[in-house]
């Protein structure tokens, strides 16, 4: 018997939902079976914890006395540059800007210590950061500059909107060089010194709904401590992959892009991050509650570590030079031991997104639903899926005709 | 036999003294330099691992502190701040005398200061900027 959302809400309004997350519906469901589980549990959790580079927060900080228009200016936040080509007083920040003056990596590799993502999590944390601006002044917005602390309770809005968030699945990243490399998949040891992975496996939101049947446009979701909702799909939505039997991508596939307000949000699930060599990001807390529906839903939610697959890359040649290829599948039970084997040679593993963490964000998660404080959305409409017709384009570079 | 991990703290006239070498003969003291960083004419820190008979080595640390070196255990100079880690592991592959170490069940990390040798291989690796090494 299929169970619609109003009807998941309704119980959780009477305080009689059953929720699971991902990792306990694995054993509840094999014990009790598919058909009486898909009867009894409601909702599954899950849960992500990982760096994401697309992220970032908009703001209005409110009008000033004389008015100042920072559009079209040059505006910071502790120094780092922001996005102002908007109206006067809104701006956006990316979480991986950083400030001007920051060596980058003209010392190699660069430290990257403070960027936009830092200064989100200051600010979530109560902190008050340095805003100054210049600007070039209009009739209606005379100031030409303006310095003044500001925190996150004197804005108008706060709100995180990230582009691209919750990769469904990720490539297992290894460097077949003899130097260390430094990358966004962090400090890879030459010559196949170690293996890094950046996926929370069974507990990963898309991969407990590999085909998005649940989730969409409006889904509320746990972000950053706080609730937000799935805006839509994230940038680079690919889900035309190679899948598994159970329909679980292979390789990088599905995104969300995501939003929410800022100031519900807590700092101890965004978290500023820093990789050596490679720049500034972000690390987001993200769980997606799937209303378990029918019993195809429920065996989408039961996907064991040991049945996601993911492709092992080179990072010193391959991914840079925009090369295809493979050097072998592995999957997340194995990355999870420690160990993986590539090239016949045993390879340490080391993870960049925390499996810990995302277990607690499922928890979390289960905890508002059971105590009726978080109720599940029908989405507006669903994430395109395999049949959307969507290909992932590479840039196709033309030459620039020069005029004189 | 005893096993101890300390960092000697030299002031700059002891730095190109044969202060070591007195350890192995005088204290019969096996001696394993882990990390060294001394600049002429400045201070040098040096992080070594001494093994021994227990009264030997207390002798032995006497004597360098009556030279006028400072001597601290290893485990002051590296710092594990737990708050700051998220247990990612992006430091379990590279950190080899498993000090850092993950629970593989829970996927826990935790920090054994006993076992850090402070080679500094996990301040570059941790994006969270949850080790620190004060060397
Ligand atoms: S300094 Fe070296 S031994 Fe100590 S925790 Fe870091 S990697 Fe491990
Ligand atoms: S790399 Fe840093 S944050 Fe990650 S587990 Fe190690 S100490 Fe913790």
């Amino acid at each position: 018997m299929a169970k619609t959302i109003e009807e998941i809400n309704e119980k959780i309004r009477r305080g009689k939902a059953v929720v699971l997350t991902a990792e306990e519906i694995i054993d509840y469901a094999a014990e009790k079976g598919v058909k009486k589980t898909a009867q009894e549990v409601d909702v599954v959790t899950t849960g992500t914890f990982g760096p994401m580079c697309s992220s970032g927060a908009y703001f209005n900080v409110g009008h000033s006395k004389p008015r100042i228009k920072l559009g079209g200016g040059r505006t910071y936040l502790n120094d780092v540059p922001v996005y102002t080509g908007l109206a006067a007083v809104d701006f956006f920040l990316g979480a991986t800007a950083m400030p001007e003056d920051d060596p980058r990596n003209k010392i190699y590799p660069g430290k990257f210590s403070y960027g936009g993502a830092h200064i989100i999590e200051e600010l979530v944390s109560g902190k008050d950061v340095r805003l100054t601006a210049t600007a070039y002044g209009t009739d209606c917005y005379p100031r030409k500059s303006l310095e003044t602390y500001i925190s996150l309770k004197d804005m108008n809005e706060a709100v995180l909107f990230n582009m691209r968030n919750a990769y469904q699945n990720y490539n297992v990243a290894v460097n077949l060089s003899d130097r260390m490399i430094y990358t966004y998949m962090g400090v890879i040891q030459p010559k196949l010194g170690n293996a890094n992975y950046c996926n929370a496996g069974q507990l990963s939101p898309l991969l407990n709904d590999p085909y998005y049947k649940t989730i969409g446009i409006g889904t509320r979701i746990f972000l950053g401590g706080g609730v937000g909702y799935v805006v839509g799909s994230g940038t680079q939505h690919n889900p035309d992959v190679k899948r598994t039997e159970k329909g679980v991508p292979k390789m990088t596939s599905g995104t969300l892009a995501v939003k929410g307000d800022l100031k519900m949000m807590s700092s101890k699930w965004l978290k500023g991050t820093s990789y050596t060599g490679y720049g500034v990001t972000l690390t987001v807390g993200i769980g997606v509650p799937i209303p378990i529906l029918n019993e195809e839903i429920l065996q989408y939610t039961m996907i064991r570590d040991e049945e996601i697959w993911a492709q092992v890359i080179d990072y010193s040649d391959a991914y840079p030079q925009f090369i295809p290829g493979s050097l072998g599948e592995v999957n997340y039970k194995q990355l999870k031991s420690g160990r993986i084997t590539v090239q016949g040679k045993e390879v340490p593993t080391s993870g960049l997104s925390s499996y810990l963490k995302a277990g607690e964000i499922a928890r979390i998660l289960k905890e508002w639903i059971e105590v009726g404080k978080f109720f599940l959305t029908q989405p507006v409409e669903l994430l395109p899926s395999v049949d959307s017709g969507i290909v992932f384009k590479p840039l196709k570079e033309r030459p620039i005709k020069k005029h004189h | 036999m005893q096993k101890k991990r300390v960092v000697f703290n030299y002031p700059s006239h002891l730095v190109d003294q044969p202060v070591i070498s007195k350890l192995v003969k005088d204290y019969d003291l096996t001696v394993n330099i882990l990390r060294a960083r001394i600049t002429p004419k400045e201070e040098g820190r040096l992080v070594l691992e001494m093994e021994g008979k227990r009264s030997a080595l207390e002798a032995g640390l006497n004597y360098m502190k009556e030279i006028g070196v400072e001597v601290q255990p290893l485990a002051q100079d590296v710092k594990w701040y737990e708050d700051r880690c998220t247990h990612c592991t992006a430091c379990i592959s590279v950190c080899h005398p498993q000090a850092l170490d993950v629970n593989r069940k829970t996927m826990e990390v935790s920090f054994n200061r006993d076992k850090c040798i402070a080679c500094e291989l996990c301040i570059p690796v941790c994006p969270y900027q949850a080790m620190e090494i004060l060397f």
